[in-house]
């Protein structure tokens, strides 16, 4: 579903990413962890073309997503992405920020489309609350919103670049909650996280980043069992610690 | 102080005229207002094209846009003015010259309206490119992430929210339009402070004179700041307080 | 054929001498304006925050009086006035000056407040508790870190009073606008003389924005 293969990117002189290589199949939910600084929000940014690459290659469903001759909106129109800072449209309302993708994207008209976004707002649990501004909900509620958003695009895989790092901690099971049962549904998801119990419950596999390289890529079982790299030993100590 | 006051002044006809120096001061509110507002026009329409130009990821359209905004940032307006009326005539082929020069109409009210008004653009570009990258870089990702194109994103997802943030500042330079329209009087626009200085010295009354000429561009101030007020309560939105981040 | 060929720039030469002498003037003017209007600036800004009501109204007043009215109607209102109450006639060099330290006050003093401002609460604190009064707060404490804040925005102020002296042509002070137009007259040429102090306008304010910008970053890496 998504292959990236031997991808390096520079800022200038500084290199952010170093010849990262990683698929991930149908179906295939994968975490993807390491210090603050160390690539992983980079390197997700990459599979969709927000964060441009200098060498390598990533493919989505076959398509060349650095090739200058692919559709890229056409693209990410079938890659859901939910952000860390939410970034819901806060001069749309809730229902508004579910549609305008379908509409002015995907050609769906505007009944359809605020009539899937409301189902999808329901499965959330925020039924109630459409009518509203994003300003007028608690993060936890933004970053459900943000994943219906997504979901109302009929996206074939999901990103998730560190969904619950900017929430209050009583938020963050709100969000992780939606995020399990999505896992359970079957959907192919990319999540770059450090909420290890999320990763312990539905990853597959997880991929240990340091300093721009994928340092460890490893099945759920192997990574919590002994992470061969010294590296990853000491992140999940620190991390699983408190 | 020895100063002979005369209120009755405005209601007095100029020297060897049939109007009042009334209809002199009400004529220059009249060419005040309309250099204004028509200068404010173009200045919209260029600043916001320009202002989103600095911030498109294409190196040669920025450049450019930066070019006409440092050019007009750095030499004094009433300068520019000059440049527009004696120097630019000078530049255009002979035939287009002799006309701008001997036949063109309004001659001095359209270079004063094209001077100002590219003039402000400048400083409106500035703003909306403020506007824009004072917005989260992460509003640009979602909007392409969900597959908007670059231009659906500015219209969708940027702008809306950049005009809001900027209105603010647009409404001081749209005060601003009202005071610099003054600099006009020096190319023969005959606004407010070309009838002023004309009254002062046609009927030596130039307290009175000078405080009605205060009191016109006063009343302009306040109903530039009072229309922009309103735009901006309309255009609130629910939960977002424009400054707070 | 170009687009200069009617133009000829050897005049500009022999003026030089003479634009020199304006632009002495307009240096001059807004160096004493700033350095004037700072001060006094300063002083708005402190009457404005003072918890003394009147003294606050009455500089409030003042300042939103000189930022709604444009400033070639203070440039007239000064010219006209002071003789007036003086009684005696008053060059219009000296006029520029007074009007310009006058009305920039206004503007550096919004700048100031915002600086002040922009000290956090907790310094006027600690100044207190280290036993010291009002005066010794704001000079030792408040003040130099609001100007050292602040530092690149009353700069771009005194670069845009500088564009602004070109407007004493209004009442025909000699500064460097004023200088060209006479050199223009003289050798009917007032074209070139145009083109020529727009170009020495430019490249002074641009390099002067340039440095501002310079600073502003050194200062940003300072916090």
């Amino acid at each position: 579903m998504i292959e990236i293969r031997k991808v390096s990117k520079w800022y200038g002189q500084f290199q952010v990413l170093t010849d990262c290589s990683t698929r991930i199949e149908k179906g295939e939910v994968v975490v993807v962890c390491g210090p603050s600084g160390s690539g992983k929000s980079t390197l997700i940014k990459c599979v969709n073309g927000l964060e441009s690459f200098q060498e390598g290659e990533v493919t989505v469903n076959g398509i060349s997503v650095g090739d200058p001759k692919t559709d890229l909106p056409r693209l990410r129109s079938h890659v859901g992405m939910v952000f860390q800072h939410f970034e819901l449209f806060p001069h749309m309302t809730i229902t508004e920020n579910l549609a305008i993708g379908q509409v002015k994207v995907l050609g769906r008209g505007k009944d359809e489309a605020i009539e899937r976004g409301l189902r999808l707002l329901e499965r959330v649990g925020l039924k109630s609350q459409a009518g509203k501004y994003p300003g007028q909900l608690s993060g936890g509620q933004q970053q459900r919103v943000a994943i219906a958003r997504a979901l109302a695009m009929d996206p074939i895989c999901m990103l998730f670049d560190e969904p619950t790092s900017a929430l209050d901690p009583e938020m963050i099971n709100e969000v992780l909650d939606v995020m399990v049962e999505l896992a359970n549904e079957g959907m192919t998801m990319m999540v770059v996280t450090h909420e290890m119990g999320f990763a312990r419950k539905v990853a597959d596999r997880v991929i240990f980043m340091d300093q721009g390289c994928i340092v460890e890529d490893a099945t759920k079982d192997e990574f919590f069992g002994t992470p061969r790299s010294e590296r990853a030993q000491l992140f999940l100590s620190k991390i699983l610690s408190h | 102080m020895n100063y002979h006051w005369n209120w009755g002044i405005f209601f007095e006809q100029i020297q060897g005229g049939e109007e009042t120096y009334l209809d002199w001061l009400l004529t220059g509110f009249g060419w005040t207002v309309a250099v204004s507002i028509s200068a404010w026009l173009i200045a919209l329409l260029l600043g916001g094209l320009i202002g989103v130009l600095r911030t498109a990821p294409h190196r040669g359209l920025a450049f450019l846009a930066t070019c006409h905004v440092e050019f007009y940032r750095n030499i004094p307006l009433l300068v520019q003015m000059f440049l527009w009326f004696f120097v630019v005539p000078e530049l255009l082929p002979r035939e287009l010259s002799l006309w701008v020069k001997q036949d063109m109409p309004a001659k001095e009210f359209v270079t004063a309206v094209l001077c100002l008004g590219l003039f402000t653009s400048a400083r409106i570009a500035e703003q909306v490119r403020a506007g824009i990258q004072s917005l989260p870089r992460g509003q640009r990702m979602a909007g392409l992430a969900i597959g908007l194109t670059l231009p659906q994103t500015y219209r969708y997802v940027i702008l809306p929210m950049a005009i809001r943030i900027i209105i603010p500042p647009l409404t001081s330079e749209f005060m601003n339009i009202f005071k610099n329209s003054a600099v006009a009087f020096a190319i023969g626009v005959m606004e407010l402070t070309f009838q002023a200085r004309q009254m002062q010295e046609d009927s030596e009354q130039g307290i009175e004179t000078y405080l009605a000429v205060t009191l016109l561009y006063f009343i302009c101030a306040f109903i530039a700041n009072r229309g922009m007020a309103f735009i901006e309560r309309r255009s609130r939105v629910p939960g977002f307080i424009v400054g707070a981040k | 054929m170009s687009m200069f060929d009617n133009f000829d720039f050897s005049v500009l030469a022999p003026s030089l001498p003479f634009l020199w002498s304006g632009l002495l003037f307009t240096a001059k003017l807004t160096l004493i304006a700033m350095a004037g209007g700072i001060f006094l600036g300063t002083l708005l800004a402190l009457a404005r925050l003072s918890a003394i009501t009147p003294l606050a109204l009455a500089a409030t007043w003042y300042v939103n009086v000189m930022r709604s009215i444009p400033l070639l109607m203070v440039i007239l209102w000064f010219f006209l006035v002071i003789p007036l109450i003086t009684g005696q006639p008053m060059g219009a060099e000296n006029s520029a000056i007074l009007t310009f330290t006058a009305f920039e006050a206004a503007y550096y003093s919004e700048i100031m407040r915002a600086g002040i401002q922009s000290v956090p609460r907790g310094q006027v604190w600690a100044g207190q508790a280290l036993g010291m009064n009002y005066r010794q707060t704001m000079s030792y404490i408040v003040l130099p870190q609001a100007f050292r804040n602040m530092l690149p925005v009353l700069l771009t102020q005194t670069i845009i009073l500088f564009q602004d002296t070109s407007l004493v042509y209004a009442i025909g002070a000699k500064d460097l606008l004023k200088a060209a137009e006479v050199a223009g007259k003289n050798y009917n040429r007032p074209v070139e003389m145009y083109l020529f102090v727009a170009l020495i306008y430019f490249v002074i304010c641009f390099s002067l924005s340039r440095l501002v910008k310079h600073l502003q970053a050194r200062i940003a890496i300072i916090r």
